[in-house]
This record gives C-alpha cells, structure tokens and sequence, in this order.
C-alpha cells in the first residue's frame, strides 16, 4: 500500500498543476485526521478522490475551499504557494466547493440563487430582468434544462439543484471546483444529469475538477485520474484507466479486512 | 430515496407541456393567486370583517370609527415590520415591546433633564434603540445564545430600567415638543401614524423583496450555511435587522406616546405589543421557521388584530372572549401556512 504512495510524491514539481499539496497535516485535538497528504491535480483534469467514511476526505477538502487551515504543509495554486486565510479568500483564486445539497437557498428562485451574493443592482433595487435573462443563457449555454429560472429552488429535483449548484461555480469564473458527494442521494437519471455536466465542462477545459465520492462506480466513469485517501494519506494514484472499480474495491475491502483482523487479534 | 422521486415529477411535468399552463381560466388564477400572494387571504378576511362588523354595526366604517381602527393598527404595523425582516432571517426579538416603552422615557430625559433639542432628542432615544438592537444581536448572534431567550433577558432588563429611572410614574411629553413635531409624528386625531405605519410597511416591503439586503435576509433565514458558504456575511445580516427591529419600535413608541399625550411606563402594555405584532406577522403569512415572510402581509394582519378589537367593543362583546379569536386566528392561520406551503413545495400552484 505504501509503495503505491509514491507516485503522488513524485508528481509535485510539474509545472501544469493548477493544484498541489505537499505533506499535508490536520490535527483536531488528539485526533490526527490528515497524517501526509500529498494530492495534486493537472489543468482540465478531473480528479477523483474515494475513500471510506472517516478517511479525511471531507476535512482535506475544507484545506483546499479555505474553510479549515493545516498544520502544516504547503498549498499550491498555479505553481504559488498560497495561504487560504478563508473560504472567500480560497474562491477570490477561483477555488469554488459544491457541497451536496447545502449550497441553494429553497426558498429563493433559480436566477436569485444563480447570483446569490453577486447580484446585479439597479441601485436599490435587484435588477431581476437582467439577472433572470443572464441565468438562463448561462444555464442553457451549460445545457442544464431548467424549464423556468423564476421558480422556487424548493420545487427543483435534486439533480437539477445540484447541477444549478455547479453552473453557479462555472459562472463565478472557478478555476478549480470541489465536488463535494455530486451523486449523494440521486437515483441513476439524475446523476446522468450531474455526469454530463461534468463531462461537458472537462470538454470546454477550462475547469479543474476534484469529486470527492464515497460510492466511486459511477464517479469513474468522468475521471481522468483516481486518488484513495486512507487514514490520512493518499494510498493509491492511478489514471482511470490503468484501474478499475475491482481494483478500488478490493483495496477498500481489504483496509476493512486488515482492520478487522486486527480487533479480533486484538479480543 | 423516495424523496427525490418525489421531487423529480412535478419539475419534470413543468418542463415539456407549457400549452395547458397559458390557457388560464379566472379560476386558476384566482387561486394561483391565492397560493403565491400570501397576503391575498388575509386581505380577505380583512375586508370581510368590515362587511360583519359593518353590518352588525353601522358605525363601523364611519369616519371617526375607522380612525380607531387607524390608531390601533398603526404601532402594531410599524413593530411587526421589524419583527418580520427578523423572523425571516430566523430570530426574533421580545424585547420590542420595552424599547417601545423606552424610547418616548429616553426622549423626554434628554430633552427635559440635558437640554436636548427636541429633535435631536428623538434622534438621541433612535439611536439608543439602535444600540439595544445590536445588543440584541449580539448575545443572539456573536455569543450564541437563542434570540428566544436573549431578548427575554433584556425585555426584563429594560423593564426594570424604565420603571426605575420613572419611579413607574408617567412624564409629560416635552414641552418643545408639544406642538408641530407631535402633529407630525402621533397627532390625537388624524392621520398621521398611520400614514407613518404605511411608509414604513412600502418601504421594508421593498427592502425584504426588491434588495440585496431583502435577498440576503431569505437567504440567511432559508439556509445559513448555504447563505455563509456563497460569501453572505450572515451575522451582519442578522444583527442588521434587530437593529432595524429595535428601531422601529423606538419610532412606533415615541409616535404612541405623542398621540396618548403621555410617557408612561406600561405604554403599549409589555408583552402586548411583541405578541400582537408576532401575531400580525404570523397572521399575515411570515414562518416562524424562517426563509420566508412578508411585510405587506403583517400590515393586513394588524389591521385584523385591530378591526377585531374593535368590532368586538362595537358589538358588544366583553374585550375577553377577543383573545379567544385572536388564539384561534393565530392557529387557523398556521394551519393553513403549512398547509399552503406544502401546496407550494410540491408545485402544484
């Protein structure tokens, strides 16, 4: 497992990166949720990042969004290191988060949430006209079928939500976007829906994409690469096609093997 | 999983066959009215009040009456505007009903005890009430304690301020004061709070549904964290409106105490006047929960409250059995929101 490691190491240096972490290292009290975690990610690619629940996955990604600050360890934005002092900060360098289900406001309409705090003004008031015309080109430009941009968030499916979700990020000229769970929840036609958005923005490269997933099948199927975060550190990086969804899950299976193993040698 | 099946339909259904959804008929749109403009049913039952009270009583809708109902629906209107941009962005505010009690006190001890002029006198008892909103905020927002409990505390505290510094006895309205300001803010007769109550209503109406601030409002009562995720500085939003809130009450209880020509310590009755106005922003359609509510729709629920109170007393009906409507009012209303709301949700306005 550990030799696998190290391809992750060796990438760091390229000059194509628009994203690296070098030994990356997260503390929550006595709790050590990221050990070493060295990721990086390739201009246009899309990224997919698997591993088990506890595995850190969630706490490295609030490193990248600027929510969470490491230890120590180093990030680095188009070859600069950067200090991501927060959230704002971390999407003022274009590095925007989706996060399943918790980024729109139900009880606002589509184009209210398309331009949530970047909204268009005719000072006082909202331009809605434009907002509501904006949204609608950018969301059919993005080929996400909404049939009215002036309907409430609440009576969208989840898929829709969430492709709005990811339109919104592509609209405030994110460079690299984090996925966080994009399939969470959604039955096979919505997540067709997601999978094209993904597809049709890996065509246009001009995005990087990192999706985080616990269920990785269906992730595959848009990545260009895979990484697995266990106990803290990348264990394994491999192009999706030199591996399969076998390969991940036996690796999967065999950590909750080994960690079963060891309780009962322990009892 | 059976949710999002849920879900998927009714968008999908929206999406392909616009055809059937033109052709309209009077019906439909009454209706479709009725689901997206909460105001629309408690105007109704506004205007049908004035219908049974006017024909029990024919006085009802006479000039004199209908400025009684005026006074009374104007300081519930003007508090319960704050208290909806609160409710909206999740909170709530008690101690509205002791700043309104406050302000006319704080406006005569600057202008009678420090020589204030009469105008930058109210301004001065504005400005405090400003300071009690942030203060409100602050416990609620920064130090985290529920808004609920928070301004519980200081509706105690500032009791106990006003009725000690006034040793519980009333003050008289400033002499400067006595002449064109209070016919401009709360005159005995006429118009003019009303006027005042109406101002305000259209303008926070428009602030909740026409501005940023309006839209950042929904947005941190509807999902604070989506809100803080897309940049919105939440607590600033919050903050703002008890400040708005506790402003408003200071203007709607110095305009009171103008037009009862006295300061007095149990102006507005106490805990009356925060739980008529929730009660008028409840009836008027605003969520408790949050994410939701109008100004517009308070000001009709007011004017419900008042023409109640007053029918009641035209009628001949003792002033208690009034509660027991209000009571039911409160919860027939509620009913029917959630009710309404989930029509909503589910799309099939």
């Amino acid at each position: 497992m550990t030799a696998e490691a190290s391809p992750a190491r060796t990438c760091t240096g390229n000059g194509t990166d628009v994203l690296r972490v070098e030994h990356i290292v997260k503390r929550f009290g006595a709790l050590t949720a990221l050990r070493d975690v060295n990721m990086h990610l390739r201009k246009g690619e899309v990224l997919g990042l698997i591993g088990d629940n506890g595995a850190g996955k969630s706490t490295l990604i609030k490193l990248i969004c600027g929510y969470h600050r490491p230890d120590s360890g180093r990030i680095f934005v188009d070859g600069e290191e950067v200090t991501l002092r927060s959230v704002d900060h971390a999407r003022s360098i274009g590095i925007d988060t989706v996060y399943q289900d918790l980024a729109l406001v139900n009880e606002l309409t589509v184009y209210h949430n398309m331009f949530l705090n970047r909204e268009r003004v005719r000072w006082p008031f909202l331009h809605n006209r434009l907002m509501r015309k904006l949204a609608k080109e950018h969301l059919d430009d993005m080929g996400v079928n909404i049939p009215d941009v002036s309907v409430e968030v609440a009576k969208l499916s989840g898929g829709q939500r969430q492709a709005i979700a990811v339109a919104r990020s592509v609209y405030s000229d994110a460079k690299i976007l984090l996925l966080d769970e994009p399939l969470a929840a959604m039955g096979a036609k919505e997540g067709a829906l997601i999978l094209d958005l993904v597809r049709d923005l890996k065509a246009r490269g001009e995005v990087s994409i990192i999706i985080i997933a616990h269920n990785y099948a269906q992730v595959l199927q848009v990545c260009d690469r895979v990484n697995v975060l266990q106990h803290g550190e990348i264990t394994f990086d491999k192009a999706t096609a030199e591996t399969s969804t076998e390969e991940l899950t036996d690796l999967v299976v065999a950590e909750y093997r080994t960690a079963r193993a060891k309780r009962s040698a322990g009892g | 999983m059976s949710e999002t099946v849920q879900v998927i339909e009714p968008a999908e259904r929206a999406g392909p066959p616009p055809e059937p959804a033109r052709r309209r008929t009077i019906l439909t749109l009454l209706r479709d009215t009725f689901l997206q403009r909460r105001e629309a049913s408690v105007l109704i039952v506004a205007l049908a009040l004035m219908v049974y009270f006017e024909y029990n009583r024919s006085i009802f809708l006479s000039q004199g009456n209908l400025l009684n109902i005026a006074q009374a629906t104007a300081p519930t209107a003007i508090v319960a505007t704050g208290i909806v941009l609160l409710l909206v962005s999740g909170e709530i505010d008690l101690s509205v009903g002791m700043t309104f009690a406050l302000a006319p006190f704080l406006m005569h001890y600057f202008a009678d005890f420090y020589h204030v002029p009469s105008i930058p006198a109210i301004l001065l008892a504005l400005v405090v009430a400003a300071g009690i909103g942030w203060f409100n905020g602050f416990v609620s927002i920064i130090l985290r304690v529920p808004s609920f409990v928070a301004t519980l505390g200081t509706f105690y505290a500032l009791q106990g301020f006003v009725l000690t510094t006034s040793h519980a006895y009333p003050a008289e309205i400033p002499k400067g004061m006595d002449g064109a300001i209070r016919q401009w803010i709360g005159p005995p007769s006429g118009w003019a709070e009303l006027i005042w109550a109406v101002l305000i209503v259209v303008v926070f109406h428009l602030v909740l549904t026409r501005t940023r601030w309006g839209l950042h409002t929904v947005s941190v009562g509807g999902n604070i964290i989506g809100a803080t995720e897309a940049g919105i500085r939440s607590r600033r939003i919050k903050i703002g409106n008890f400040v708005i809130a506790s402003v408003l009450a200071g203007f709607a209880g110095i305009a009171e105490a103008f037009r009862v020509h006295t300061i007095d310590p149990n102006l507005g009755g106490g805990a009356q006047i925060p739980f008529l106005a929730i009660s008028a922003a409840v009836i008027g359609g605003t969520a408790l929960a949050g994410g939701s509510g109008t100004v517009a729709g308070a000001f009709l629920g007011a004017l419900v409250l008042a023409e109640l109170q007053n029918g009641f007393n035209l009628i001949g009906i003792s002033a208690n059995p009034y509660f027991l409507i209000l009571g039911g009012a409160i919860l027939v209303s509620m009913i029917a929101n959630q009710y309404l709301s989930r029509l909503r949700r589910t799309g099939r306005t």
